[in-house]
């Protein structure tokens, strides 16, 4: 039942971004815009430490950007709609779900546009995919659960930002640490703590929202 | 009254012997010589902060139960006092760690994570501040509270046991509790610690009581 659900309402944000290619273009010019913007501002500075940390700002400040609109997309009356005929916890799971699909597509993206202008700093590639997709996972899973917290305020676009940069600090420093660990050596010893850590922030986040999300659904 | 409110008593003698002997006491010596003493302030006032927000965190998940506003009102004045106790840290550690490590404010995991908690927090009352409907900031702050609570404690206790490059002390032991401490340290360290949360919990008590008397009056 929950199963289904989930799978119809991912439809639906499939189809909904469809329509309005507008927004999902918006994001992959932002992201293209930046990285372009960082190559030459960091002109002939690029070490694998800077490297890896501005492909991790780049990508926080596009997730936030890109999942922000998550619950500000329709209107209150479509959400009075959905309320009425899907759990909240379908609601909240398709969402993560169709934002870890955007978040691994933008990721993906931005990787292909740091080997395009920076050059290719990586040495582990097969660990720098398992960050960018736990990355993934986390971002979308921690940014929908505060852009739902955010659409329930006035102001909502400065909220999102200070709401989650502190919160989503945990994982990215993870992240950001076992990437480091990919660009230095092949070497995957001494990171299972880290994998560990990344598994347990996105499943006790998605086990999180699950719980607290009926709260916010409810008016 | 001393039936209802020994513990204020309580609080107040044992700061005032913490402060006394605290100065008196005889403490080994080592590289920090004297300011080794402000251990009975600064990790107090980390003390004071941990039970607050623990305090905040149970309230949250109290009014989610049972929406009673009351519960409500405790939780953001136990943030509202443990943010109190976190600058009053953050402070005492910066006069502490000027004299230590030569520089008031040092990279550090545990640094971070205390900065990091007062943005969390921050970010808690302005996210209070943009939601006039009582109930619905009432719902929301709590749906924040319990979410952030939780990536904050990993950050500050899972993280920099995991990172392993903290120049704080309090590594290898339980969370906040120094094990190695001297005997004669120990005889002033534990009554204080109890002295500040007790404050702590006083302080909370009479702001609550405040913000139950100005919405008796609005009303």
């Amino acid at each position: 039942m929950l199963f289904a659900e989930i799978k119809f309402l991912v439809g639906k944000e499939v189809m909904l971004e469809l329509k309005q290619k507008y927004v999902l273009n918006g994001i992959l010019l932002y992201l293209v815009s930046t990285v372009f913007v960082t190559y030459l501002a960091f002109d002939n500075a690029i070490t694998p430490e800077t490297w890896n940390s501005l492909f991790w700002i780049i990508l926080l400040f596009v997730a936030v950007n890109g999942i922000s609109k998550s619950f500000l997309q329709e209107s209150a009356a479509r959400h009075l709609y959905y309320y009425t005929i899907a759990s909240p916890q379908a609601v909240v799971l398709a969402k993560i779900i169709y934002n870890l699909f955007l978040m691994a597509v933008l990721s993906l993206l931005a990787f292909g546009f740091f080997l395009l202008l920076m050059g290719n700093l990586v040495v582990n590639i097969p660990l720098f995919l398992l960050t960018l997709v736990l990355g993934s996972l986390g971002l979308s899973s921690v940014l929908t659960m505060v852009a739902a917290i955010a659409s329930r305020a006035s102001h909502n676009f400065s909220l999102m930002a200070i709401l989650s940069f502190p919160i989503v600090l945990p994982l990215l420093a993870t992240l950001m640490k076992v990437s480091k660990s990919a660009l230095n050596n092949m070497d995957w010893s001494g990171l299972t703590g880290f994998l560990v850590i990344l598994l347990t922030i996105n499943g006790a986040v998605i086990a999180l929202a699950y719980l607290l999300f009926p709260y916010l659904w409810k008016d | 009254m001393i039936k209802r409110d020994w513990w204020k008593f309580l609080s107040g003698l044992l700061l005032l012997y913490a402060i006394c002997f605290g100065f008196f006491v005889g403490i080994p010596d080592t590289m920090i010589h004297e300011t080794m003493r402000n251990l009975f302030f600064h990790v107090g006032m980390w003390f004071g902060m941990f039970s607050m927000l623990i305090t905040g965190f149970i309230y949250s998940l109290r009014y989610l139960r049972k929406f009673d506003e009351t519960e409500d009102l405790v939780a953001v004045e136990a943030v509202n006092v443990g943010l109190m106790f976190g600058f009053l840290g953050i402070f005492t550690g910066m006069i502490w760690a000027n004299f230590t490590w030569g520089s008031p404010w040092v990279k550090d995991p545990k640094l971070n994570g205390a900065a990091v908690g007062l943005f969390i927090y921050l970010a808690y009352m302005i996210l209070r501040g943009s939601i006039d409907d009582v109930h619905k900031r009432a719902k929301v702050s709590a749906v924040y509270n319990i979410f952030a609570f939780f990536l904050w404690i990993v950050f500050v206790l899972v993280m920099p046991r995991l990172a392993g490059d903290s120049i704080h002390p309090g590594k290898d032991s339980p969370p906040v509790l120094p094990m190695h401490l001297e005997p004669s340290m120990r005889v002033v360290f534990y009554p204080a610690m109890l002295g500040w949360i007790l404050l702590g919990v006083w302080i909370m008590n009479i702001r609550v009581r405040i913000r139950k008397i100005q919405r008796n009056i609005e009303y």
